[in-house]
């Protein structure tokens, strides 16, 4: 009898260590993820004023019920009407989606080269791709900097060779900020590509090959369909960040190279616009996070399509 | 081989006289794959006709896979040639073999249907679609599965996937289908009604087959003929009885099934007949061999336990060999019993007998003393 109370409540422990360690990392999320959004979310609906907070509150309790919330959406409203913002979050669109791309298509012979490695060589490699993670970020850009300027590495070789007679002008160009987020972003392409790739089974390869596939369609056929969850995965970790993405194009483009980025750190800090600023980060999520609730119910209508 | 040798095999295509001009099917001269130094195929020459079933037999990491992977073009051979049909293929790529492969984990493709896996190989020939679907639906009809055309892999059994790989492999008509480990990942019992209704496909569609397996039961069962392979060569190649009955050596004889192997010393030799002394020569026994051996050589002698026959009384016929031992173990199956017979020089033999007839004791206990016999024509004699 005492034997099984204790038995008892050993599961009942059990089952609330398990409940702990599922509500925990929910709580984090709930607590420094959705609370902040929310009050973002919230201050998108105010006006702006000059005081501390910056913005008009939202719930006033002198007022009836109904009239209890007093946001607006001239916010939203200013948005549309601002050219100013639709060229940003295009532009931030187009450079992310480009970078991504170019991500894809250097990223996936790496990855695949890696994957296919002697396991020595393979740790090695994949050594080089997580090193430079190991200096700052901010570094890494400075340094670029130091590349491309006019007086930089490559234009001084350049001119001592005599392939060109004056600088080119590489900084401050929408190239740089191409290059300089390809080369942030590069490894969280290759990281879930290699996880993908290494468990790719090569006697696929074979078999298709010995049903008459040649290697270019064996590769169009086989390889990547079998790897696209890895594409998708390393593609998405690539745009998301690249879309938001403020110290690249501040650091490295020109005037010409807005993005989302810096139009939201202006209206917050240069025009201390919170409401509006807000609205805009709203919508930056909203572009971010629809694209990928619509494609995580494609994945799930067509995986109930198979059984 | 040796004419006396050969038994009646029904399955065993008609062979044509080693004399005859008549080209063999698959021709494979001196072949060789070398890696990194290490020979994983040896000089490998095999004549295979066509509509024959054959079977590779060796153990892991003998060669016999890298063997298959080369016919296939999966694998470039170090040198040597492999000829098809008269044709020398060695430098085709696997893409314009008229060969095909069923893999041993069956290298389903994951992300497509049934249906499509198996229209693969004819959607890289450019047939007409119309056609694709006809002859998908026929294969798949043949090897029973109709009504799965629309699932994917990771939605079969096993036995399932097995007969998706044959189709994929079978649906291009090769003129010659690979099979590795066919039947390895199955169980026991589906194994065994698949390897029967493999026969009857290979009989009905004509195509030669080559299997690779480590399984010399699975080997004999399918198999018209056989290839023993070690360390990158052939050691016996015969029908499953010239290699059960008349091994070539301690290899081939271990390699399948039970057997007795008694160390003996030749002390008489005539013509085919030998006469060798064993048992820590307590004993003697006459043999026959075609085999050159002279007097005073070492020699292996060997015999299956179901030759053997065990009795408590000395056997009258003088022309049987015999040997005298106790009964150490024994085991009871049901259809047959094994006993393990401890001989005078205390070499334990192995005795198989069938229980013909029902009856709850046995008529030869533990420890008692009985007496071996087998005849003479039981004997085999192997020089290594």
């Amino acid at each position: 009898m005492a034997e099984s109370m204790t038995n008892h409540q050993q599961a009942f422990g059990d089952l609330l260590w398990r409940r702990i360690v599922i509500v925990l990392p929910y709580l984090w999320l709930i607590l420094f993820f959705l609370v902040p959004f929310a009050i973002v979310f919230k201050i998108s609906f105010s006006d702006p004023i000059v005081a501390q907070p910056p913005f008009t509150p939202l719930f006033d309790q002198s007022q009836s019920f109904l009239n209890w919330f007093q946001g607006s959406l001239n916010n939203y409203l200013f948005l549309l009407e601002d050219n100013l913002y639709w060229v940003s979050y295009l532009r931030s669109i187009k450079v992310a989606f480009i970078s991504t791309i170019c991500c894809l298509l250097l990223g996936y012979p790496m990855a695949y080269y890696i994957a296919q490695s002697a396991p020595t060589k393979r740790n090695v490699l994949l050594m080089l791709i997580i090193l430079p993670f190991w200096t700052s970020f901010l570094l890494r850009v400075y340094a670029w900097m130091g590349i491309l300027s006019t007086n930089g590495i490559i234009n001084s070789v350049f001119l001592w060779i005599g392939v060109i007679d004056e600088p080119i002008q590489m900084l401050y160009t929408n190239f740089a900020v191409y290059l300089g987020i390809v080369y942030t972003y590069l490894p969280f392409m290759i990281l879930p590509l290699y996880a993908n790739l290494e468990r790719l089974d090569l006697n696929l390869h074979d078999a298709a090959a010995d049903l008459g596939g040649k290697p270019l369609q064996v590769f169009w056929d086989i390889t990547l369909p079998v790897s696209l969850p890895g594409v998708i995965a390393g593609s998405l970790l690539v745009f998301i960040p690249a879309m938001g993405e403020f110290v690249i194009p501040a650091l490295l483009g020109g005037l010409d190279s807005l993005m989302i980025g810096r139009t939201l750190y202006d209206e917050f800090f240069v025009n201390r616009d919170w409401p509006l600023a807000s609205a805009v980060a709203s919508i930056l999520l909203l572009i971010l996070v629809l694209p990928m609730v619509l494609f995580q119910r494609n994945q799930a209508k067509s995986a109930e399509e198979t059984s | 081989m040796d004419a006396n040798h050969k038994m009646n095999n029904p399955r065993e295509p008609q062979v044509s006289d080693s004399n005859s001009n008549v080209q063999s099917f698959i021709q494979i001269q001196a072949l060789s794959k070398e890696f990194n130094g290490f020979k994983a195929i040896d000089q490998i020459n095999l004549d295979i006709n066509k509509g024959e079933l054959f079977a590779i037999l060796g153990g892991s990491g003998c060669g016999k896979s890298t063997l298959l992977r080369m016919l296939a073009g999966l694998e470039t051979p170090s040198s040597g040639e492999i000829l098809l049909d008269g044709e020398d293929i060695t430098d085709w790529p696997a893409y314009e073999r008229p060969i095909n492969m069923m893999f041993q984990s069956y290298a389903l493709f994951p992300h497509m249907t049934v249906e499509k896996n198996v229209a693969y190989g004819l959607q890289k020939e450019k047939i007409p679609q119309s056609e694709i679907d006809q002859r998908v639906k026929n294969i798949l009809d043949l090897v029973q599965l109709g009504t799965f055309s629309k699932r994917k892999p990771d939605r079969l059994s096993g036995g399932e996937k097995q007969r998706v790989a044959l189709a994929r492999a079978l649906i291009k008509n090769p003129k010659l289908l690979l099979l590795d480990e066919p039947l390895a990942a199955l169980d026991k019992k589906l194994r065994e009604q698949t390897q029967f209704e493999l026969i009857k496909l290979q009989e009905e569609l004509g195509v030669t087959f080559i299997v690779v397996t480590h399984d010399q039961e699975e080997a004999m069962t399918l198999a018209s003929r056989i290839a023993v392979m070690k360390a990158g060569k052939f050691v016996q190649i015969g029908s499953p009885t010239e290699i059960y009955e008349y091994p070539k050596n301690r290899f081939v004889a271990d390699f399948f099934g039970a057997i007795n192997i008694f160390d003996a010393l030749v002390i008489d030799q005539d013509d085919t007949q030998i006469t060798a002394t064993f048992d820590q020569s307590a004993l003697t026994l006459k043999a026959y061999t075609d085999k050159t051996i002279n007097i005073g050589d070492k020699v292996g002698i060997a015999v299956r336990p179901e030759k053997i026959s065990i009795s408590k009384d000395l056997p009258e016929d003088s022309n049987l060999t015999t040997s005298k031992g106790i009964v150490w173990d024994l085991a009871y199956y049901g259809n047959h019993s094994i006993y393990r017979v401890k001989t005078e020089s205390g070499q334990i033999v192995q005795v198989s007998t069938q229980n013909q007839k029902r009856s709850s004791d046995h008529l030869v206990e533990w420890n008692d003393e009985v007496y071996l016999s087998w005849e003479q024509n039981s004997s085999i004699v192997l020089l290594d």
